[in-house]
């Protein structure tokens, strides 16, 4: 059994800032965008770190805290060691938690802080994902400034910080329940193709998710998978179609709500910013949504191990909300 | 399902690349380089009166400053990212790769800035060496 049932844990708020391409997107309501990706800093590693802080001072102003008021921080983000995250918590006086999965690390927060509000003596916890396009770029891919041809199944990361304040104190979101995803190798190794390697993950954490709870599909009202894009949702589908024979209607990909089709980033958004930014940004303003089911896909791709001929593996971690 | 199977699926799934149209692109453009450099050493051998061999290298120098400089100044990506192979293959893609990786290092020190200099240029050197070596040495042998 990996599903976990909770009753005491609430997301309270959030607060959303984006980078220059995903203020020109699909979204228009987003708290803060910044409009140049130094963000007054002398390099990109500096302004993720910059952007990370001040959403943290944000959410705190916004809702009358102080750092002693929050009893731990759980946060990640892509670059090397989370260095981004880590540098980021230097200066708080804040109890700190490092994650990494990828671009499902958002929901691996939102797991573990849920987990912490359960322990009774914690009733604070605030979650920090962010993402900067260029810092990824050059982790992951080619130097900043380099054209490298892109494929149609290519995606973009997203630039974007959400800090979240989750409380044990009833509130508007619940987290219902979670399901821990584990990792599934599909022998994918195109670094080109990420819908591809993770749809398997997303597919297999859902279809445990439903067993577990003893839950159709159509119980929820929608299912938001992280950054599959274009191509890794119809993977997704006709995957659970074919291996599970359950057809998925509800289904929505949070990588293909941030950019318009002009903005030429081929099958998508990715990056962990992207589930939360959708999330808190379009489907919880959205009354039409009662019952939410996150799914946040991590590809676990690591330069050298693909070098070394490995193939990809994929994470996908799964967050049960309602809305009351 | 199995690993093969889920393969064969993906591959159905994932849209084909057009790769006519990148050959297309890549030979006009590629060939538009060629012949704006080749043009270029004909103005400096009739109407400055070069030498071949040396208004070779100055064209050559003169792709690479282009290539540099265009990659500084934030609009060569896009033009390599669309033209692809066109840009990549002559001198300008060397150039671009060399200014690209160094603009990503310049705040890192002077060691980390140097020692990713040649990040993704490094293989075209080693290799291009290695190649000029065996041709070298072939010609050698059939010639004498």
């Amino acid at each position: 059994m990996a599903s976990l049932k909770y009753n005491n844990c609430y997301i309270k708020d959030s607060f959303s800032i984006v980078g220059p391409m995903e203020k020109m997107g699909q979204i228009k309501s987003y708290d803060m965008a910044i409009n140049d990706y130094y963000f007054g800093e002398k390099t990109f590693e500096k302004a993720e770190v910059k952007i990370q802080r001040t959403a943290i001072d944000n959410i705190l102003i916004k809702n009358n805290l102080t750092h002693s008021n929050i009893d731990v921080v759980v946060g990640g983000d892509l670059f090397n060691q989370i260095g981004i995250t880590s540098n980021a918590l230097e200066n708080y006086n804040i109890s700190f938690l490092g994650t990494y999965s990828a671009c499902a690390t958002f929901v691996e927060n939102l797991i573990i802080s849920a987990n912490l509000l359960s322990n009774k003596t914690i009733k604070k916890v605030l979650t920090i994902t962010s993402a900067h396009n260029l810092t990824a770029e050059k982790q992951f891919r080619y130097p900043v400034e380099y054209g490298s041809p892109k494929h149609k199944s290519n995606t973009f990361t997203a630039t974007g910080c959400v800090a979240c304040l989750l409380t044990n104190e009833i509130n508007k979101v619940k987290i219902e329940s979670a399901t821990i995803g584990q990792v599934i190798n599909m022998g994918i190794k195109d670094v080109n193709n990420m819908g591809a390697v993770m749809a398997p993950a997303a597919a297999s954490s859902i279809v445990k998710h439903l067993q577990e709870t003893k839950r159709d599909v159509n119980y929820y009202d929608i299912i938001l998978t992280g950054d599959l894009g274009s191509v890794g949702s119809e993977i997704l589908k006709e995957y659970m179609n074919i291996n599970y024979k359950i057809k998925l209607k509800n289904h929505m990909d949070a990588g293909m709500q941030i950019y318009t089709e002009n903005q030429d980033v081929n099958a998508g958004s990715s990056g962990p910013a992207s589930l939360p930014l959708v999330l808190f940004n379009k489907i919880l303003k959205n009354k039409k949504y009662k019952k939410i089911l996150i799914v946040g896909t991590g590809s676990l791709h690591t330069p050298t191990l693909v070098n070394q001929k490995n193939t990809i593996g994929a994470i996908a971690h799964i967050v049960s909300l309602e809305v009351l | 399902m199995n690993k093969e199977e889920y393969k064969k699926l993906v591959k159905k799934l994932t849209p084909k690349e057009d790769k006519l149209k990148n050959v297309v692109v890549a030979f006009l453009i590629g060939g538009l380089v060629g012949f704006l450099a080749e043009l270029l050493t004909e103005i400096l051998i009739n109407c400055y009166s070069f030498e071949r061999d040396v208004a070779s290298i100055w064209v050559c120098i003169t792709v690479i400053f282009f290539g540099s400089i265009s990659t500084a100044l934030n609009f060569f990506d896009n033009l390599v990212a669309k033209a692809k192979m066109g840009l990549i293959l002559p001198t300008t893609g060397f150039a671009h790769s060399i200014t690209s990786s160094a603009l990503d290092y310049k705040k890192d020190g002077v060691i980390s800035l140097g020692s990713n200099f040649f990040r993704l240029a490094g293989s075209v050197i080693l290799y291009g060496m290695v190649s000029a070596f065996f041709l070298a040495l072939l010609k050698v042998i059939i010639y004498g």
